[in-house]
């Protein structure tokens, strides 16, 4: 039986989390998720701003300019190692560092002035302007100012509806989806047939991770058309219609843009996940079966059999000396927590808590078909819960973000980053290893020893 | 292809390109953590909260509390009120701290929330604490909330309890890590003066490990330390800019007379901390601390050689840069960019006194060289392609002009988010200038090792 109090730090679960906070196999109520939280918490949340940073600031030729007080462009200046072919221009900090005249005045002016000033130094193809808190509270009218700065320039300059405060990181990944919507062009009506072409959604090649999957399309003969938005650049989102299919992998982030796509272009979607051998080959196996051309399934079976030899025996040897330890979960979205669970039990490792931020209602009805009875699940937990779940669960080790890391690490917890701060690409066959090989250098470390 | 930056000069009129500093209230919540048993509260949305959170936690490697307001549209509009009386509820019956530090965002600001006005009429349990300082976003820099905060420390806890003053200094360390905190007071001690700090990070943001989690970790300045500040007969503000206005509200308020100082980073900074201590409390300076200066002093008489000369650009937060700016010329070196990106003029700091004490520094020195306040990193990054350096000194974010123009960076000051332990060890101190001129020495003689041809390449040097 799981004690849902919090004795050990004196103090009780707030009545309004116990509804947030599940343990699988105990008849539950269902799980209260997709809501805000509660003023007065240590939440792990971000804001819109946030959400739509994160999605769009893989564009690597656009000016991210942050129209708000300074703090907003500092705390995301390059943070998310999304890598890049080419440009390099979105890893510098735009801000239009509002002051309080400004604030009295409006910052309308303030902005069009920088926009200028930046398009005449970076000749940039595509300004993104983003609102922040402030900005949605003065009125500055954002649609107004970056229309006129196109007409000026000749180029596209786009405003982010991301004031934090109206709403979740969700609402910001919907907020920077409608953006990349205004920037595609739209499929003509008498556009040929793509082909075997597609659009990847909801990778923001963080350590290389599109670069693998492209590599793999590329082998089965299917030609990757843009990465939504994982080293893209501005003319290619723009042709982004012209591909045949979409597969998503971050359908938390992209599965607005993917679904509305199918709407406005044709464009039919796909869920993929590139996380674990076993997600990995059926991806690949149903992308195959999507283009029905027998060249294409050769080399997809080709390709699986090859890349599953070549790390076979490697992840095996990881196993050995994982298996039967327990995992904690805490990450951004409920697919990737999905997929995070199948890719522990791959190497042996069992999922004794699961928890996200933005999970939404039918990710959590898959988690909890997927995890073993006993286990924990919670939306939005704060620290305290964290700490007491994975206690109490005996976990041996904690995927999650930069927050989450040195709370493990005090608890003599391993860890594994599996966001921003991530340094191996963890997706394919590749990334499959780079994972196992994670999960056993931090929890095989001689480090805990010393306890 | 880092390299963004062009050489010819732009005229800018909005906007920065690569800050050298970021907003209040991340400075507010440092300052907070500094407070034993403090959960510090963020009003206003939930990024802000979680941006600065991670941004500490990047730089400390230690795990962050603090609690938010969770503004939603609906508070954007009506304002945070209920809110906030929601949060000290819910805060202090889970979290359970002793005392409850807010500060505010650039949107509670500007929708007008007036927040002691809320504070009183919220629900605080008996014995519980909350205080509150404005921190608006679009004033100032992280340096400004975190002396916002500092004072109201004083404003909402010092008290005089009695008409003669005690024989007990009050230091305000200022914007400094853990490990500057932890010498600072090491000197005191060895001064034999009783003394009380505050903030005091150390013990929070560099507890140990112990295989438990505690939410309070034991450091950090105790309330009654924090009330008791108002007895004391001395307060040394380390910094004027993140300290002196908290030390001139004791004054004010207590009577407690107030000495800025520089942050006491270099031989001569050093030397005036001990100094003032010396004559105010009338004390010997013990053998212990003359034997660490002898040491400093040998090392930079060993090693001068490697520095005489040699260019610096440097920046950070002001009162970090106008000590380390002293320290560098102290070793023979020549500052010739020295930037900030806190404004001139900040609430909390003397108007425009960086760039003047800076110019002054370098007049003395008889260097010619380029001082500003309120810069961003593109313009220190065109200062330093028309007139390189051997060495930038600053935070992380120095590592972009660092590669671009092969030129070693030396990491010190806020955030250093790509390299461990700094933040356990001094600057402050002797001995923390022993450790900056290890590391200055350290890297230009890497560099020399590494740019040496074969016939030039030595083992001893």
């Amino acid at each position: 039986m799981i004690d849902m109090s919090l004795s050990h730090v004196g103090a009780s679960l707030v009545e309004e989390r116990k509804s947030s906070i599940q343990i699988k196999g105990q008849p539950n109520p269902a799980l209260k998720c997709e809501s805000s939280s509660i003023a007065g918490c240590v939440s792990q949340r971000a804001c819109v701003y946030c959400g739509a940073r994160v999605v769009l600031n893989p564009i690597t030729d656009a000016v991210h300019l942050v129209h708000g007080p300074i703090g907003c462009a500092s705390y995301t200046w390059d943070i998310r190692g999304s890598l890049s072919s080419g440009e390099e221009l979105y890893r510098l900090s735009f801000s239009t560092d509002l002051k309080e005249r400004d604030i009295i005045f409006g910052g309308e002016k303030k902005l069009a002035k920088a926009i200028d000033d930046l398009v005449e130094k970076y000749r940039p193809p595509l300004v993104l302007v983003y609102s922040t808190c402030i900005v949605g509270i003065i009125g500055d009218d954002l649609e107004a100012v970056c229309r006129a700065a196109a007409g000026r320039h000749g180029i596209e300059v786009l405003p982010v509806q991301s004031s934090g405060f109206a709403g979740s990181k969700s609402d910001g990944y919907k907020a920077a989806c409608d953006v990349l919507l205004r920037l595609i062009q739209p499929r003509q009506e008498r556009q040929p047939a793509a082909g075997a072409m597609l659009n990847y959604l909801g990778d923001f090649n963080l350590a290389g991770e599109a670069w693998i999957i492209s590599d793999y399309l590329r082998r089965m003969g299917i030609k990757l058309n843009v990465v939504f938005t994982g080293d893209s650049s501005c003319q290619a989102l723009k042709k982004a219609a012209g591909a045949s299919l979409n597969i998503i992998q971050c359908a938390g982030s992209m599965g607005y843009l993917g679904r509305a796509m199918q709407e406005r272009d044709g464009i039919p979607y796909m869920n993929v996940s590139f996380l674990g051998l076993e997600d990995t080959a059926a991806s690949l196996r149903r992308i195959a079966q999507f283009f029905n051309d027998a060249g294409i399934t050769k080399n997809c079976e080709d390709l699986i059999a090859e890349e599953t030899k070549r790390v076979e025996a490697e992840i095996w040897g990881y196993r050995q000396d994982l298996a039967g330890k327990k995992a904690a979960i805490y990450v951004g979205g409920g697919f990737k927590a999905i997929s995070l669970i199948k890719q522990f039990r791959e190497i042996g490792i069992d999922v004794v808590m699961i928890g996200t931020q933005t999970g939404r209602r039918e990710e959590y009805d898959t988690i909890n078909r997927l995890v073993d009875d006993g286990t924990v699940v919670l939306d939005d937990a704060n620290p305290t819960e964290l700490e007491k779940f994975m206690l109490q669960q005996g976990a041996d080790l904690l995927v999650g973000g930069v927050k989450e890391r040195p709370l493990a690490y005090k608890l003599g917890l391993a860890f594994i980053d599996h966001n921003h701060d991530r340094k191996h690409p963890l997706s394919g066959f590749a990334g499959a290893v780079n994972f196992a090989r994670e999960v056993h250098d931090t929890v095989c470390s001689p480090v805990w020893q010393y306890l | 292809m880092l390299d963004c930056t062009t050489e010819k000069i732009y005229e800018r009129s909005a906007g920065v390109i690569n800050p050298a500093k970021t907003c209040q209230p991340i400075g507010a919540m440092y300052a907070a953590l500094g407070i034993h048993k403090c959960l510090p509260h963020s009003h206003g949305s939930q990024g802000c909260c979680s941006y600065h959170r991670s941004h500490l936690t990047r730089h400390f490697r230690e795990p962050v509390m603090a609690s938010t307001s969770s503004f939603t549209e609906g508070a954007s509009v009506f304002g945070g009120g209920a809110n906030l009386k929601a949060a000290i509820k819910n805060v202090f019956t889970i979290y359970e701290p002793d005392i409850m530090a807010i500060h505010t965002t650039c949107l509670s600001e500007t929708i007008g929330d007036d927040i002691p006005t809320i504070i009183k009429g919220a629900e605080i349990p008996p014995g519980k604490v909350v205080i509150h300082a404005n921190t608006p976003s679009y004033q100032g820099s992280h340096v400004t909330g975190f002396s916002n905060m500092t004072r109201a420390m004083v404003a909402y806890l010092s008290v005089e309890s009695q008409p003669n003053k005690l024989e007990r200094v009050n230091i305000i360390p200022g914007f400094v890590n853990p490990g500057d905190m932890r010498e600072i007071k090491r000197l005191v001690d060895l001064m034999g003066i009783p003394f009380i700090m505050f903030p005091d990070t150390s013990g929070v943001m560099d507890a140990p490990m112990t295989g438990q989690y505690t939410m309070y970790p034991p450091g950090g300045t105790p309330i009654s330390a924090l009330r008791e500040s108002g007895d004391s007969c001395l307060t040394l503000a380390l910094g004027a800019y993140a300290s002196g206005d908290a030390a001139y509200q004791l004054e004010r308020k207590c009577r407690v007379p107030a000495v800025v100082l520089k942050t006491p980073v270099g031989i001569r900074a050093t030397d005036d901390f001990i100094l003032t201590l010396r004559s105010a409390m009338v004390r010997e300076v013990p053998y212990a601390l003359e034997e660490e200066r002898g040491q400093l002093v040998d090392i930079m008489t060993d090693l001068h050689h490697q520095f005489h000369g040699k260019k610096v650009a440097i920046f950070g937060d002001p009162d970090m840069v106008i000590a380390l700016t002293e320290m560098v010329i102290s070793l023979g070196m020549q500052p010739i960019h020295v930037l900030t990106g806190t404004p001139a003029g900040t609430i909390g700091g003397p108007q425009g006194m960086f760039e003047k004490e800076i110019r002054s520094m370098m007049d003395q020195a008889g260097i010619e060289g380029r001082v500003k306040a309120g810069g961003d990193l593109f313009e220190l990054h065109q200062w330093i392609k028309r007139d390189p350096v051997d060495l930038i000194m600053g935070t992380s974010y120095g590592k972009y002009i660092s590669r671009a123009e092969d030129i070693p960076l030396v990491r010190v000051g806020f955030p250093i988010l790509d390299r461990g332990v700094h933040s356990y060890l001094p600057f402050a101190g002797y001995k923390g200038a022993m450790r900056l001129i290890e590391m200055i020495a350290n890297a230009l003689l890497d560099r020399a090792d590494r740019d040496a041809r074969d016939e030039d390449f030595e083992l001893v040097m």
